[in-house]
Parts: C-alpha cells; structure tokens; sequence
C-alpha cells in the first residue's frame, strides 16, 4: 500500500465502526475525533480492524499516533508496506 | 481444540460480547441452556401464538445519529444500523397513584421531556422550579460517584421536591424499570433510569423482542461466533486461581482462556464449587413478578386506552417490595404493544400486566395446584389493573401468565429475581483470575443496560491480556 491507499484503508475501517459518518472531507491533519464522532472504543475498534484485515499490531501506547489520518499514514507506512487494500464499506 | 472466550447465557449481555469478542476474531463460544435464546427477554409459543418475555420497552430511545447517547454507541459497538432496530416510539404513558381520599394522580410523559414538566406543572404548581432542579442535579452516565452509590434516591428526591406524593410518582417508573432493591434504590442508579425512561424516553423495535434477537444472532454469527443451545454450564473449572474452562450439563468439558458469565453473582459463584447460597442470603434479589399477557378481541385504543404503559400504585405507598400474599395486585405494569407508533399494526393485539410476586409461594406450590392458583392470583391483578385501564378480562380471548417460578426455571436467576442481586459486582471481576460477570448482576438492568455490560467487559478483556487482572 502507498501513503494514498492507507488513509482510504482508514476510511474504510472507520465507514464499516461508523457508517451513518460522512469522510469525504476529512483533513490530514486535523484530529480524526474533532472531525466526526469518535470515541475511545471506536479507536478500539480501528486497532481490531488493522490486526483482523492487515495482521498489523498496534500496541496501546501506540494508539494516540492514530489520531490524525497523517499520523496513521506516518505509523502504518512501513507495517502496510507489503500489504494490499481490503475494502468491505467503501466503493472505489 | 481451546476458545478464547466462553460465554455464560445467550441474553442480552452474553449476545452483546460474544458479538464484540468474535468482530475482533476472537474464537468465542456462547452457551445456553435451554432451546431458546434471549434469557430474560425472549419468545415462547402458546395455543399457536406467539409471546413475549421481559421487553415492555426499549427505553434510551434516541434518533438515528444522535451524539453522545447509549444507544448511538451500542448501535455502532455491534454495527447494527438504527434502521434496522426499526424503533417505534411510544405515543405517551403515565404513571398513576391513588390517593388516601380516592382521587387518582396521573402524570402523562412521552418521548418529549416537555410533556413532563408541564404535567409537573399542572398537579404541583408549586413544585415546577424544585422539578426543574432535580433534572439538573440527575447524576449523569459515567459520572457517578461513590457517594452517589451510597445515597437513597429517595432522600435526594425529597430534598428538591416537597410534596411526598410527587415522589412517589417519581420513583415509580425507575423502581419498577429496574430497582433489584426494595421501595428504594441508589442516586446514582435513579440518575440512570431516570435519563432512559424520561430525558430518553421508550420505544418498541418492530416485530418485538424476536427482531432484536433475530439481528443479534445473526451479527454473532456473521462474525463467525458459535452459538451452541441446550449446552448448561454444570462447573466451573480452575486451577491456582485462574479459570481454565468449563464443565456442561452432559459431562463433556471446554477449554478457555476467558469466561463471561451472565449467570448471577451467587448463580456463578456456586458453579465454582463454593456451596450454594441460601434461600435468605442478602444477595438474591427479593423482586420477582407475576405476569399475564392477555390477547385482546379489540385495539386498546378502539377501548379508549391510548396509553403506551401504565405505571400504577393503588395507595399512597408505594409496594415495590415482595408481598407476603401470592401476588401484590396494588401496583403494576400495564403495557400495550399496540400502543407503540407501530407501522405494521400487530394482526393481534395484546396487554401486559405485571405485578410484584412471592417467590417462595410460587416456588412451594404442588403441581395439582399451580394452574388454580395462578389463575384465581392473575384475576385479583387484573381487576385492579382494570381500574386504570380498559376492561381487559372482557375483550381477552386467550391469557397465558407466567411466575417467579417460570423465571427462575428459564433464567436460573435464583429467587426468580427479575433485576438479580442488590449487591452488583460493578466492574464485574470475581474471585477467579480471567472470570467475569456480565448482565444484570454487573449493575446494568434492561435491554439496553444488559447490551452495554456485555458490550463495556467484553471490551476491557481485549485490552487486557488474557487473564487479565483481579
């Protein structure tokens, strides 16, 4: 995956945890929760989904490093490297 | 062959984190002992009907998206879209208490916190500002403190209302919705059943309980859950203080590293070897109830019954309390399905009366008597329901009631306790290293109370590792 198919990775994570919300515009670097609902579970379940979809870890203490869609971009880059998209919400 | 997780209960709770266990691919089991699922809340078939248990209302009705609220979080929890819940709000319900001079006090309330406050207005002027000030100083969700578990509901309510009667009014529709405690309950659990049932409000998923428990069983299953019927838990089994799996009814054992039980607190505790708890330990709950669900030759509202649920005290006291007679007819529930702003009217409809019940009587009663008893008990109720309602009995064609005992046999829940043990076990950890409580003895009551207990420990398990902290 390159740096644009991680951030529509993350989209398609939040899409299937939070489908009534509209991510077309999400900034990169804005906080994600100050952008759309998201609460500490819903983090919880973005880390199940990267472990269910890519086998990608994410440790607790690494979790605020997922807070923007810039700093998932920065954290993920090199564990999705060798990794392809799975979409399940969003069309492309 | 070794599961992540085993599930104690297919109820509310045990559906809920086995759904939140299996999304995160965990290898989860849930067992049940009977043939149905549902536990408290669920269907059975009668006289080629079909009826409901537990489930008058779902309370904490809120609106698709709205932030902030337990059942926007619940829904996206188990990524159930609120379209498919397809809930139907109530149209209103009241609460009504007799006075010592005859007259009958009804508060009206809707989904519409305003109806409330002018029906406050309009029975104790006086009390409107007093009212107001109660709602705002309610404990909120997750803000509770200790002190707010140690204070009787009661006591904070009189310090804002004068008037005795309207706190009685008030305590009526939490007490019954779900107080596991006699006459009173906790500020802090007052603050909570309070915002579901009136700052919330209720509502009914169409098509009932089953439609709930269709959309849960298929989500469980959809994430690759295993649902295995007729699968009691017989034992508990550990080793150096850490549980390693369970025994079932046939013999045959399981290996776990995790077990949720929605058993009960004393239920679960005598299912790891420790003798079992009295009749009279503090810890079962003494509320159990009898309940007749009646299916009615008309709408109650071609009777002139438009009410959603009545709320009922005949007397200035209160009697949320195990009656020594076999049933308390004094106060009840009356509910009516149909009564719901439903968009497929039921081809039948049908009226709920609950009213507190004694355990041990029902428990007691020899098999040649129980129809008789039952029968001749559920008639002294329904008069008096009567009395702040229709005239059920004459437009019943078909009645089938249940008792504390049919709710012991069918939830395990020890003295048929609706709302289980008055000791809750709040973070719902036990004696054992990796075995927890979920449900009704967790501390969290109601549909959407069970949802979220098994929903809130299922999620801490998969922060902690497994077998995590006692």
């Amino acid at each position: 995956m390159n740096r644009e198919e991680i951030v529509i990775a993350i989209k398609d994570i939040i899409s299937t945890i939070a489908p009534d919300e509209e991510l077309g515009s999400l900034a990169l670097d804005v906080r994600l929760r100050d952008q759309i609902e998201l609460d500490s579970m819903d983090f919880l379940d973005i880390v199940m989904e990267l472990r269910k979809r890519y086998g990608v870890q994410v440790p607790e203490e690494d979790y605020m490093q997922l807070a923007t869609l810039q700093g998932c971009v920065e954290y993920l880059g090199p564990k999705l490297e060798s990794k392809s998209l799975v979409l399940t919400a969003l069309k492309v | 062959m070794r599961y992540d997780a085993l599930i104690i209960g297919a109820g509310m709770s045990g559906l809920a984190a086995g759904i939140r266990l299996a999304q995160a691919g965990k290898r989860v089991a849930i067992l049940e002992r009977h043939y149905l699922w549902g536990g408290l809340n669920s269907f059975y078939k009668r006289g080629g009907r079909r009826f409901e248990t537990g489930l008058h209302a779902l309370t904490n009705y809120a609106a698709k998206g709205t932030p902030n609220v337990p059942l926007t979080r619940i829904l996206r929890q188990l990524r159930i879209p609120h379209e498919a819940l397809a809930l139907a709000p109530q149209r209103r319900s009241v609460t009504a208490l007799r006075t010592s001079a005859g007259d009958t006090l009804r508060l009206s309330y809707s989904n519409d916190m305003a109806l409330l406050r002018s029906e406050v207005a309009r029975l104790f002027p006086s009390e409107s500002a007093g009212f107001d000030r109660l709602v705002a100083a309610l404990p909120s969700y997750s803000g509770s403190s200790e002190g707010d578990y140690a204070q009787s509901a009661r006591a904070r309510l009189a310090e804002f209302v004068r008037d005795p009667l309207l706190v009685e009014l008030l305590m009526i529709a939490p007490l019954f919705y779900g107080s596991p405690t006699e006459n009173d309950m906790s500020w802090a659990e007052y603050g909570i059943l309070f915002r579901s049932i009136h700052l919330e409000g209720m509502a009914r998923p169409e098509g009932g309980i089953k439609a709930l428990l269709d959309l849960l069983i298929a989500r469980f299953e959809q994430e690759g859950g295993e649902l295995r019927m007729k699968s009691g838990v017989a034992a508990l089994l550990h080793v150096d203080g850490k549980v390693r799996g369970v025994r079932l009814d046939d013999g045959s054992e399981l290996e776990c590293e995790r077990v949720l039980s929605s058993a009960g607190l004393v239920e679960t505790e005598a299912l790891c070897g420790q003798s079992a708890a009295s009749e009279d330990d503090a810890r079962i709950g003494r509320l159990s109830f009898v309940e007749s669900c009646c299916v009615l030759d008309a709408m109650p509202r071609a009777l002139g019954h438009d009410v959603t649920i009545v709320f009922y005290s005949d007397g200035e006291r209160f009697r949320y309390e195990r009656p020594r007679t076999p049933v308390e007819p004094r106060c009840g529930v009356i509910t009516c399905p149909s009564n719901y702003e439903l968009r497929e009217p039921d081809r039948e409809p049908f009226v709920r009366v609950t009213c507190p019940a004694n355990f041990a009587y029902w428990k007691g009663l020899g098999e040649a008597s129980y129809a008789a008893e039952k029968a001749r008990e559920v008639d002294r109720m329904l008069a008096t329901a009567e009395e702040f309602s229709f005239p059920i009995r004459r437009h019943t064609v078909f009645r089938d009631s249940f008792t504390p005992r049919t709710i012991e046999r069918y939830t395990g829940h020890r003295g048929g306790a609706v709302y289980g043990s008055p000791r809750k076990s709040r973070d719902g950890f036990t004696a054992l290293r990796g075995l927890e409580l979920i449900g009704t003895d967790q501390g969290l009551v109601g549909v959407i109370g069970a949802l979220l207990s098994g929903i809130t420990i299922a999620n801490r398990s998969l922060l902690e590792p497994a077998g995590g902290a006692a």
